[in-house]
């Protein structure tokens, strides 16, 4: 297959690459444990990304992919950012000009474990 | 090429104007649908979510443990997934088709802890129907749950193949897939797992 | 898979993996819906025409049931017509062929987009006769009236539906990945990206807009059919949930899905005019980058279907100016289309007149899209009769004068026969005129403020304009008059795929490779695989002795 005269010259360890997602992610289970904000957006959200990255690059092989691959996949994320921003307005509004949310919304009761 | 009972591929099957091998061309377009299917539907999640910040108490009642555990379930199973690609690459069939088949058994694995999860929540009365937070919850693990099953008979027929020599090319392309699967849980889990 | 002369009837001509018979399974599958789709609208037209009375061929028409003819009208007319036809059915036939190679990439996956596709027009015609009858919920199916069987009266009718288009949806993804890798992968030695017919861009081009777009939206129906038979509240405010984000998912995809069918139809009219004016098309480069731009800029305009759903204003401004930015594409194709005609050797032969129509017509659909797209003026449009003439100037151009543009020009390629001239140009002007007799009236019906979706004023004294219901009338009249024309076509069509002169390899003269092959081609289209040396529009190239230069001449 084509594929062999690409793929023969990088190969990545695939268990260092292994071993730094689970670092990440113990690190990424144990930011949000401390209760802050941004630590939690940092490194949960954050390291999700890194980790998705790594593995699409080195798991993947998008790396040593054709680019227009990566622009593909980046392009329908576009796409979802850009449905987000197009949605949200209307979905996340409390209020407007001539109305407010009346917040008839009633959490359910809570459970016992 | 054909033999007796096997499907003849056409010639244009096996040309390549852009470099890349067909079928791998044909998975990064089904990634790139897929994405779009999770990504519309997270998206509606993730509005919702800041919209409600009643669903923050709610998600507190997801196991973290279990999720996370399944996050490194999925993971090592990707391991596994290039270890057999790079298997697959050097020819050896046999080699491959046992990675494979760990890949299979992590997604078993996946499966299970997720039963138990789910089996847990709902005897416990956090029903898909207590909230629409608990709605979103059953639906996006259960779509990803679909799509594990799904790779997992894959990846057991593509292994069935390599042991036999047979198409070994496709160990790369069922890899991507459930690499793929795994990246979308990699979001999946701090999205409801982590009560903020 | 056993050698040809030993196939059985089945494997041959309903489990093929060959794209020539998928892409006419496709075909008929989408001229069947067509005949289905129009019965309705006759039915609905009847009743608007002359409220209460017995519909010839039908009976009495209940509000119930007009809500699920206007439904199911809409619904068939693009998801299993416009795009069967446009997309799978010619693509399927006409990109392996177009492109030099022998099939497409993957046989067995189109094979199974058809089954799956089959499956959902089953679906959808028994979803008329179920208990309950047809879904009612406008093509648009917009929560709480579709989520709930409590308010649209069809439990049986409205999942069915939504199952129907969702398997829909996935036939075309899966078509649509056999497409892009095809013509990505599969193209003939010599074919670069500039060589390569317009059609077969468009298709890869709308196959690509329709994956992006559909995404969000299969979420959105998984999310409908949990409410409709899980009993969830996905878009119940109740319970947390928003009808409105249903809106935004569904003309997400809306908007681009119609240029996903208007890219198709615009490249057959590009192959057509090309042929019969003997000119090279002008601007190829143009109009292809023409083309990715309008794909990408319709993911830019969807909430112009809801400028007064209740969405944020200044989101409406916003839609506003991108809406009216995408008017310039389109009308720069439109320019393309008439320089490639301005100076050719025009051939009015009956696909020619298809072609040109779509012009003409299309350009009205065009032009008044303008005053929907502005958010002020929209506020007093919005939902009135003005919409349905709009986007039947537009959907009318792309599936039927296209199609009709497409099947008159290919036929003899795929039947190996030639259609009745006169028949065509017969059933040609038997089209178009009511056509424009049919729709124009709307136009005025909907500037003086009537709304769609209203099955009879008679509780709604308010709406109804006494003066008007002449021109209702006109309308329907035109109507039966233009259905009665398509018998000619189905005449011409069937007499002449049996008796219709025989016809050579390449009867128009024509440069692009599917010419190249035998007149119908067999199976692996090419007794050799063909190389390419020029682009597909070489006509009339000064120093030649004939006026075009197929493809795939050495010289």
């Amino acid at each position: 297959m084509a594929a062999h005269a690409e793929t023969q010259t990088s190969h990545p360890n695939y268990v260092k690459v292994y071993i730094a997602l689970l670092v990440l992610f113990a690190i990424s289970v144990l930011g949000p444990l401390l209760g802050h904000l941004w630590i939690t957006l940092i490194t949960a959200f954050g390291i999700a990304v890194v980790k998705a990255t790594l593995v699409a690059a080195y798991f993947m092989h998008l790396n040593i992919e054709r680019r227009y691959i990566w622009y593909l996949l980046l392009t329908m994320l576009a796409f979802m950012g850009l449905l987000f921003a197009g949605v949200a307005p209307d979905v996340l509004a409390k209020s407007g000009q001539n109305w407010y949310h009346a917040r008839t919304v009633q959490p359910p009761p809570p459970l016992h474990h | 090429m054909a033999h007796a009972g096997e499907f003849p591929v056409p010639l244009a099957t096996r040309r390549s104007a852009t470099g890349i091998p067909t079928g791998r061309l044909a998975v990064w377009w089904v990634l790139a649908s897929e994405i779009v299917i999770f990504g519309g539907l997270l998206a509606s999640y993730i509005m919702f979510r800041l919209h409600h910040p009643h669903w923050a108490d709610e998600a507190s009642h997801t196991k973290v443990w279990a999720g996370g555990f399944n996050t490194f379930v999925l993971l090592t199973s990707s391991l596994f997934a290039v270890l057999g690609h790079q298997a697959a690459e050097h020819g050896d069939g046999a080699k491959a088709a046992r990675f494979l088949r760990l890949t299979v058994l992590g997604g078993l694995v996946f499966l299970g802890v997720k039963t138990i999860e789910w089996s847990g929540e709902i005897r416990h009365g956090f029903t898909i129907y207590r909230d629409l937070f608990w709605t979103f919850y059953y639906t996006a693990t259960g779509l990803h749950g679909l799509h594990v099953l799904v790779g997992m008979i894959i990846l057991w027929i593509v292994a069935n193949d390599a042991a036999r020599g047979k198409n070994l090319h496709r160990v790369e392309l069922i890899g991507i897939y459930w690499h793929f699967v795994d990246a979308v849980w990699i979001f999946l889990f701090p999205l409801f797992y982590i009560a903020r | 898979m056993q050698p040809a002369h030993e196939q059985s009837f089945w494997s041959r001509y309903v489990f093929s993996t060959d794209h020539k018979v998928i892409g006419l399974q496709y075909l008929f599958t989408g001229l069947f819906m067509g005949v289905v789709g129009a019965f309705l609208a006759y039915v609905f037209r009847m009743q608007l025409a002359f409220p209460g009375e017995h519909v010839p061929l039908y009976g009495v028409v209940t509000p119930l049931q007009y809500n699920a003819l206007v439904t199911n009208h809409g619904a068939i007319m693009i998801f299993w017509v416009a795009m069967p036809i446009l997309i799978a059915g010619l693509g399927n036939f006409l990109i392996p062929l177009m492109i030099g190679c022998d099939d497409m990439v993957f046989p067995r996956l189109n094979r199974l987009s058809y089954q799956i596709f089959f499956v959902s027009t089953v679906l959808i015609l028994v979803s008329l006769f179920v208990p309950g009858g047809g879904f009612g919920g406008a093509w648009t199916a917009y929560p709480p009236l579709s989520a709930s069987a409590q308010f649209n009266h069809t439990p049986w009718g409205a999942p069915l539906w939504l199952i129907a288009v969702a398997l829909e949806f996935v036939a075309f993804l899966l078509g649509g990945i056999n497409f892009i890798t095809t013509v990505m992968n599969a193209r003939a030695p010599g074919m670069g990206p500039m060589q390569i017919p317009i059609f077969v861009w468009m298709v890869v081009i709308a196959s690509i807009v329709f994956m992006a777009s559909v995404g969000p939206l299969v979420a959105g129906a998984i999310m409908l059919l949990f409410d409709q038979l899980l009993g969830t509240h996905f878009y119940d405010p109740k319970a947390g949930g928003d009808p409105l984000l249903w809106q935004h998912l569904f003309w997400f995809f809306g908007h681009p899905e119609v240029y996903v069918v208007l890219l198709p139809a615009l490249g057959v009219v590009a192959e057509v005019i090309t042929v019969f004016s003997r000119k090279k098309l002008f601007a190829y480069k143009t109009i292809l980058y023409t083309s990715f731009a309008t794909g990408v800029i319709s993911f830019f305009v969807w909430a112009h279907h809801q400028f007064v759903a209740g969405i944020d204003p200044r989101m409406a401004h916003l839609f506003t100016i991108t809406t009216l930015i995408i008017s310039i594409p389109i009308a720069e194709m439109t320019f393309a289309f008439i320089a490639t005609l301005y100076g050719g050797s025009i051939e009015l032969r009956t696909p020619m007149l298809w072609a040109l129509a779509f012009i003409a017509e299309f350009l009205i659909g065009g032009v008044t899209g303008i005053f929907l797209g502005a958010n002020a003026t929209d506020i007093y449009l919005h939902d009135s009769y003005f919409v349905v003439a709009h986007f039947h100037y537009t959907f009318f151009p792309i599936a039927i004068i296209a199609g009709f543009a497409a099947l008159t020009f290919w036929f003899p390629k795929m039947f190996g026969r030639h259609m009745n001239e006169t028949l065509g140009k017969i059933h040609f002007w038997g089209t178009i005129i009511p056509f424009n007799l049919i729709f124009i009236p709307l136009f005025v019906l909907g500037a003086a403020g009537e709304h769609r979706r209203i099955y009879s004023y008679e509780h709604f004294s308010q709406l109804f304009t006494p003066g008007l219901q002449n021109l209702r009338v006109l309308a329907t009249v035109a109507l039966v008059v233009m259905l009665l024309f398509q018998f000619v076509f189905f005449y011409n069509f069937i007499r002449s795929l049996f008796w219709g002169e025989k016809a050579e390899a390449n009867p128009w003269r024509a440069n692009t490779l599917e010419w190249a092959a035998p007149s119908p081609p067999p199976h692996g289209n090419f007794a050799e695989m063909p190389t390419v040396y020029r682009g597909p529009y070489e006509y009339s190239v000064p120093g030649r002795p004939v006026d075009f230069w197929p493809q795939h001449l050495p010289q």
